[in-house]
């Protein structure tokens, strides 16, 4: 039986398809590039410095980049800046990631038994997502992180509370339309559980556009910690993170520009990359792209 | 150059083809699209592709139309249309060829139309884009175009926008559109292939007339021999990107030449009107018994504006014998679709009882009727939608019984066995569907059908994507499955040339009714409802056919 035999494509192959074109994607590559180092240099550059983050030196306040040992200069207290900044690219670094997991946790769950349900379930998560869009984030956050005593661990909470509600949306909507695919209709005429339905068949189905609002989620997250840092509810010095560093660094702008130029900058490939990497992975898991 | 293809005087022949060569881009299953075909459209004739799909041939078609996308290039061969090669050539030349003497026809009228503007707009959009006449002598063409294509109320249908039309009415305008610049050669790729069949066999009657009446050129693509058998005057078959046999329609329709063609025609089902040798005599016990099953669909609010109600299953009756197969036939919208989901339960009807083994599940809830699942199963109509792209045969197949209590190393077990009952190698056990050709996938439907042995199987247009030789394929393992179990069958198709291959007896649906019911003998050879008497007389190329059948069987 020739005609029967089983073709040997390489298995998976959108995988191997979508890795392809995302490794065509130039701006992508040099996103992960960047962020592959940035995480590197945060974890173990700290231990590399011959500066602890916390180390004052009234003797060497101010110095400017390139000073001695000091490569990224010192702030007002004399601390170390390139030890800073890396310490609190740990904090930020974690707490985007950490916030964009719950959020995609959270919204996932909602999305996907909202859009499989449907009915009253879906019209009651749904509208409580609308109820939690109607809050303006930045408002909702900053009263959030003044009124409760802010840790990292508060602020990443706060920050996915605010953040999940989109990637809800876009799974709600994606799973509708799986739901009325032949293989879900096969799945329950297999008499398989709502429960396995809704996560072992439907979910895995949904992974492209999740993972897309995840590297998105990520960058908005670090934005939004930053921004709150920056105004002084979020991350409490002594501990570094890039928001409170600019914040530190606002009142010397004109006789220290370093000071708020290092971090900002720091901000800027960090979210610029993961919107890069976004932009990428939609790309490459968008099935219509697949003449390229 | 082209001495070893005999050469027509250049007067008969409206375009020709000649060593044509269209490459796919690199990693596709095959190098080229089509390899060195050379062949001839003679003026004032039609001819026919045929060919399943993947052989190449949509793809000469949009050669032809210099349609092609950026990714598939022409590496060598010639296209002569109105005596100049259009290989190669600007965009801006092939633009002004097209409509003006190559027009064509698409499968799909409703993604081919504009939904944003009027018909009359968009025939009048054609001549516009030519610079040809003037907006009024446009508009009164359009209107002329829209009587030659047989429509009802013409400067009605000018003003309506194509969702308002029903399939055969859009192709209809398709049709007007592509006449518009009085083309030469007219190109038709599956213009049928979603129709109804009666609404087909208007159509093809319709290209037919408006072909002889203007003496126009048809290429008519189509991987049916049916509808070659009612319009072609000459055939090409193709065979992956090959031509395999080419002549005048009588000659390769009832003497062809090549091994490929006659495995074609060889299975092309014809409408039989023997009845099927029973398996077994009829038990008393119907298996399922089915009174007065009604579902409608309500759609828009009943609290906000008008409510439109639907009766897609307007009180079916019927009973159904152990081992036996009923099949269920009927155009789209007769409601087939419908009974067969509320007979599985994945829709829920709104009166009226499904008797299976005596016990009413009408009204069972999804958690009563559950332990029930296993014993009535369904193969679905899409082999690539209906099979999870993210999880692998083997995790297809162990799923249902491993939820219902099978030890997942039992149900392993049966699903390699299974496998190669329906002609898959053991190979396939952890293999993605993805891996597998539509008809191999239907195989996989079918073996997960069957992991739990079930009473009743529900095959809802089984083989309607399929390709006829593997049609023919499965409707031999179904056939074969049957034998073997005892399984009860209930064969929802469009199709009653196959409805009358597997069929014990036949229930013909119109408009949510049962119009007619028997054993195909009587179904096809003495209809007694008007409905099926137009149905069994649409069915394209069974003239012949069907009178052999009644000859024999007297």
């Amino acid at each position: 039986m020739t005609a029967l035999a089983v073709s040997t494509a390489p298995s998976r192959w959108w995988h191997s398809r979508a890795a392809y074109r995302f490794m065509n994607h130039r701006l992508a590559l040099l996103g992960l590039a960047m962020i592959t180092l940035l995480t590197l240099a945060c974890v173990v550059g700290p231990y590399l410095l011959p500066y602890d983050s916390l180390n004052i030196d009234l003797r060497a306040r101010f110095a400017p980049p390139m000073t001695g040992n000091h490569y990224l200069g010192t702030d007002p207290l004399g601390r170390d800046l390139a030890a800073r900044l890396l310490m609190a690219g740990r904090i930020s670094l974690l707490v985007g990631f950490s916030a964009m997991l719950i959020s995609i946790v959270i919204g996932a769950l909602v999305g996907v038994v909202a859009g499989y349900r449907g009915g009253w379930i879906s019209a009651v998560l749904m509208r409580t997502v609308d109820g939690f869009l109607s809050f303006p984030s930045i408002f909702l956050v900053l009263a959030l992180a003044a009124a409760l005593r802010p840790s990292p661990l508060m602020i990443t909470v706060i920050i996915a509370l605010t953040k999940w509600m989109e990637v809800a949306r876009i799974v709600e909507t994606e799973v509708r339309s799986l739901r009325e695919r032949e293989f879900v209709q096969a799945s329950r005429m297999l008499g398989l559980s709502g429960t396995h339905i809704m996560f072992r068949e439907i979910l895995p189905n949904a992974m492209g556009p999740i993972i897309v609002a995840a590297s998105l989620t990520v960058a908005r997250a670090i934005l939004l910690e930053a921004y709150i840092s920056f105004l002084g509810y979020g991350i409490q010095p002594p501990l570094p993170s890039w928001g409170n560093m600019l914040n530190g660094a606002q009142q010397y702008l004109a006789s220290a520009p370093w000071l708020a130029i290092i971090p900002g900058a720091a901000i800027t490939i960090a979210v610029t990359s993961f919107n890069f990497i976004g932009d990428g992975l939609r790309d490459a898991l968008d099935v219509r792209n697949d003449h390229i | 150059m082209f001495s070893g293809i005999q050469v027509a005087s250049p007067a008969d022949v409206a375009l020709s083809v000649r060593e044509l060569t269209v490459s796919l881009p690199e990693g596709m299953e095959r190098a080229n699209a089509v390899e060195n075909i050379s062949f001839d459209l003679k003026r004032g004739q039609i001819l026919c592709i045929i060919g399943e799909s993947g052989s190449g041939k949509s793809v000469t078609a949009n050669a032809i139309m210099g349609l092609l996308p950026k990714a598939i290039r022409i590496p060598s061969g010639a296209i002569q249309l109105d005596g100049m090669n259009i290989v190669g050539l600007s965009p801006e030349k092939l633009r002004s060829l097209r409509g003006r003497v190559v027009s064509m026809i698409f499968q799909d009228p409703l993604s081919a139309l504009n939904p944003l503007m009027t018909v009359g707009a968009q025939i009048e959009e054609v001549m516009a884009a030519h610079d040809v006449g003037t907006p009024a002598s446009r508009r009164s063409r359009a209107i002329d175009l829209l009587i030659e294509v047989g429509l009802a109320d013409p400067k009605l249908m000018y003003h309506q926008y194509p969702f308002r039309l029903s399939g055969g009415q859009r192709q209809r305008v398709m049709i007007a559109m592509a006449l518009a610049l009085e083309p030469a050669i007219l190109i038709a790729d599956e213009p049928t292939t979603a129709l109804d069949v009666t609404t087909q066999a208007q159509i093809l009657k319709l290209i037919r007339d408006i072909q002889r009446r203007k003496g126009m050129s048809v290429m008519f693509i189509t991987h049916d021999f049916g509808v070659v058998a009612e319009i072609a005057d000459s055939v090409l078959v193709m065979e992956k990107g090959h031509i395999v046999e080419q002549g005048g329609a009588v000659q390769v329709l009832q003497s062809p030449s090549h091994p490929y063609t006659r495995r074609l025609i060889a299975a092309v089902p014809h409408l039989t009107g023997e009845d099927r040798a029973l398996v077994e005599a009829p038990a008393n016990e119907p298996i399922l018994k089915v009174e007065g099953l009604v579902k409608t669909y309500r759609s828009g609010s009943a609290l906000f504006g008008k409510q439109r109600i639907v009766p897609a299953v307007n009180q079916v009756s019927f009973d159904l014998a152990p081992g036996h197969t009923l099949g269920v036939v009927g155009e789209s919208g007769s409601g087939k679709s419908s009974l067969g989901r509320l007979l599985i339960k994945l829709l829920d009807s709104d009166d009226g009882r499904i008797l299976f083994e005596g016990r009413d599940v009408a009204k069972l809830s999804e958690a009563e009727f559950r332990p029930l699942r296993p014993q009535i199963q369904m193969i679905f109509q899409d082999p690539f939608a209906s099979l999870n792209p993210r999880s692998t045969v083997g995790q297809i197949l162990t799923v249902g019984p491993a939820a219902h209590g099978m030890p997942y190393a039992k149900a392993c077990d049966e699903a390699r066995s299974l496998l190669s009952r329906v002609g898959l190698d053991a190979g396939a056990f952890g293999r993605y569907p993805h891996e597998f050709s539509g008809g191999q996938r239907q195989r996989i439907g079918i073996a997960r059908a069957l992991m739990f042995k079930p009473k009743l199987l529900i095959a809802d247009e089984a083989v309607s994507a399929l390709d006829v030789s593997i049609q023919a394929q499965i409707l031999k393992l179904l056939d074969q499955i049957q034998r073997e179990t005892g399984v009860s069958m209930i064969f929802i198709t469009h199709d009653l040339r196959v409805a009358s291959q597997i069929c014990d007896e036949i229930a013909v649906m119109h408009k949510g009714r049962v119009v007619e019911s028997g054993p195909p003998s009587q179904i096809f050879l003495r209809p007694q409802s008007a409905y099926t008497r137009e149905l069994v007389a649409a069915i394209p190329g069974e003239q012949q056919g069907g009178a052999r059948a009644l000859a024999a069987n007297s």
